[in-house]
């Protein structure tokens, strides 16, 4: 069934190329990568990050009432939430529609769990957390959607989705259909996730981190740079636009921590997407690419993506910029299609100096200004966990 | 949530009641170790075995992968596997949702040790194993199925938030759905914030219209408000104590009432069972969110 087109009214972003949309969006134009070296391990590890200043200090704790949450991860959302005037959006969509008619759907990779590593670096003699980290929500998966329910005083459904990199892109499917069923009359979307150990010697473990800047697409990219990021969006069904159009979700069904080779669950979830906003590929003027930097997902998505669309599509991925922001990946880089439709300014790919073979010449190394009607989003994670946003500048119906 | 097919786009009705059609159940914990024993449990007629099974091993999962699949990737394909079959319907065709509070709260006490003790020696393996997603991922593998899967979370409301997103996608594409619910035994340091004993799966197909397949309709309604969730019956509710998904038995409990009664019924019914017809329903409470709930009538069908 083809969904109803849904009305971003609103949307912000926290990342270590710039917080709040003013903020990023000047990065993205004058090509200041957020990603510097990791300085955020106690035990030193050899890679770049997308680190956001001063999460950690006293100053940007939580306010009193809101103590029980507090943690890096909800930190960083309580950030954003600070920007663009998103709190004050949400709060007028509430006088509008009641706080059980707007739901939260969000999404995130690790949550909170840097809260827990830290508990466990310091275990108390009788085998419990440390007093002022006796707090269970902040070790539950949940506790980024609870944080958000609590304080934008919302009553309706409250979901965290948490399937990996394609977490924050899932929300808006998630929230479409709560919406298109009447389930809820908003849905605040989005994700947060935090640096913590857990991705950073995870990643490592599994060799996929890059010692130097990520750079995406190039030849002789050598993996990825991890970030950290929140973003969030009101989703309504009527309004100004830009319009979510249409999203496709798939599973890949091949590997945990790999891509299928020749895409077959990205080439899905693209088709979906198309076919959901009623398009075809020859009308998406710009596709933000999930792009890693891993060998095995540039080549696959590249070719993909040659395969599937026209030369004068521009492609990029933003991760050079940003790092990979996991499961606040797909809210991102949501918000970097909006903004090229809203503000024309398509960025290029950072830090890489040419293109792998296996692209086509969609993939751009170079910032552009262009037209952009239709903007798309990539994301694809582990597990096989694919989803591809369309975004457009007018509601096609 | 529309019953009302769309055509086009748009023009969604907003209603926020309709239904489901129940094509397959499964349950596993190890007092209930699969439906067929813990239909006739639950029922109360017949006694939970005395000793708990060992655990599930999904036949879906070659020799190798079963035992070396963490518990939540075990019983969530177990119970995945279970549903599917009792449906009839082939398990590489369906969207599916899984819902868990915690995940899997072994790999995360293993990995927040492990990076206490030496971050550079992380095992690749647990680490891709440490996403919510994991078991999500690992059925899709093991079925073959493109079809989308989510993973999701509302901690103390992740089983009735889960059945509803699930009915919502299945209404939304008017296709059939398996959900699948689960969480295991919390260890270490980590069981003092995040407490779940035992392991417990849960897994229903669901589809939006009624088929010779189908064992039970669900009447669905979401309502704003305090409410508080129904609860299973106290010899029941004791099988599965202390697991964070033990919400999920009243509505096992329901189905189990409402199901044909088996050959050693014993005839007699708690209150909140009436008959309609031929039919037995239960009416039950589902929390969704702290001020929201799911508002369930089970009918037996067939």
């Amino acid at each position: 069934m083809t969904p109803s087109p849904s009305c971003v009214t609103a949307y912000t972003v926290a990342c270590a190329a710039g917080v709040g949309r003013a903020a990023f969006a000047s990065a993205l134009r004058d090509r200041r990568s957020g990603l510097r070296p990791n300085d955020f391990s106690a035990t030193p590890l050899s890679t770049w990050i997308g680190r956001i200043e001063g999460l950690e200090r006293e100053d940007a704790a939580l306010p009193a009432a809101l103590a029980t949450w507090d943690c890096r991860n909800n930190r960083l959302a309580w950030l954003a939430l600070q920007q663009d005037r998103f709190r004050e959006r949400v709060a007028a969509a509430r006088g509008r529609y009641g706080a059980h008619r707007i739901a939260i759907v969000v999404g995130t990779s690790t949550s909170s769990i840097g809260a827990t590593e830290e508990a466990y670096r310091r275990v108390q003699p009788d085998g419990g957390f440390p007093l002022e980290l006796r707090r269970p929500i902040i070790h539950a998966p949940h506790s980024l959607g609870d944080f958000l329910q609590h304080t934008l005083a919302l009553e309706g459904f409250c979901i965290t989705v948490a399937t990996a990199c394609s977490s924050s892109a899932k929300v808006f499917a998630h929230a479409e259909r709560l919406l298109r069923l009447g389930l809820a009359d908003a849905a605040v979307v989005g994700g947060t996730d935090s640096l913590c150990g857990s991705v950073l010697f995870g990643f490592n473990s599994l060799g996929l981190l890059s010692p130097e800047p990520c750079r995406p697409f190039d030849p002789a990219r050598r993996g990825l740079s991890l970030g950290e990021a929140a973003g969030l969006a009101l989703l309504e069904p009527d309004g100004d636009g830009p319009w979510l159009l249409g999203y496709g979700e798939s599973s890949d069904a091949h590997h945990m921590s790999a891509p299928h080779p020749e895409g077959r669950g990205a080439r899905l979830a693209i088709d979906a997407a198309l076919s959901a906003a009623g398009i075809r590929a020859s009308d998406v003027n710009y596709i933000n690419l999930h792009g890693t930097a891993s060998q095995k997902n540039d080549e696959m998505e590249g070719r993909l993506v040659a395969e599937l669309f026209p030369p004068q599509l521009s492609a990029s991925s933003t991760k050079g910029w940003t790092g990979h922001a996991l499961g606040a990946a797909g809210i991102i880089e949501a918000a970097v299609a909006l903004n090229a439709i809203e503000t024309g300014l398509v960025p290029g790919t950072l830090n890489s100096s040419a293109i792998d073979a296996a692209c086509g010449p969609q993939v751009r190394l170079e910032n552009e200004q262009r037209d952009v009607r239709i903007a798309a989003s990539h994301s694809f994670g582990f597990g096989g966990s694919n989803c591809v946003l369309v975004f457009g500048r007018e509601r096609l119906r | 949530m529309s019953t009302a097919p769309e055509s086009g786009g748009g023009g969604a009705t907003a209603v926020q009641s309709g239904c489901v059609f129940i094509e397959g159940i499964a349950l596993w914990a190890p007092r209930l170790p699969g439906w067929a024993a813990a239909r006739t449990v639950l029922r109360g007629d017949t006694a939970a075995a005395a000793t708990p099974a060992a655990r599930p091993a999904p036949t879906v999962l070659a020799p190798t992968e079963r035992r070396r699949a963490p518990d939540s990737v075990a019983v969530a394909l177990e119970v995945a596997c279970a549903a599917c079959e009792s449906s009839g319907r082939p398990p590489g065709a369906l969207s599916s949702v899984f819902a868990s509070t915690f995940g899997d709260s072994a790999v995360s006490d293993y990995l927040c040790g492990q990076l206490a003790r030496a971050p550079l020696d992380t095992s690749p393996t647990k680490f891709h194993n440490s996403v919510h997603n994991a078991a999500a991922g690992y059925w899709a593998i093991a079925t073959g199925c493109p079809e989308p899967y989510t993973a999701i979370t509302a901690h103390r409301h992740t089983f009735g938030a889960g059945l509803a997103i699930a009915c919502t996608h299945a209404l939304v594409d008017q296709a059939a759905i398996l959900y699948v619910a689960y969480d295991i035994e919390t260890p270490g340091p980590l069981a003092t914030m995040a407490p779940s004993r035992g392991v417990l799966g849960a897994a229903v197909v669901l589809a939006t219209v009624p088929s010779p397949r189908t064992l039970a309709r669900l009447d669905l309604r979401v309502e704003a408000g305090d409410f508080q969730a129904s609860r299973a019956r106290a010899a029941n509710a004791a099988l599965v104590e202390g697991n964070a998904m033990a919400s999920c038995l009243p509505l096992f409990e329901a189905l189990a009432d409402a199901s044909p009664a088996g050959p050693q019924a014993s005839g007699t019914r708690p209150a909140a069972t009436c008959a309609r017809g031929d039919a037995l329903q239960r009416e039950l409470v589902l929390t969704l969110a702290p001020r929201l709930a799911l508002r369930l009538a089970v009918t037996a069908v067939g």
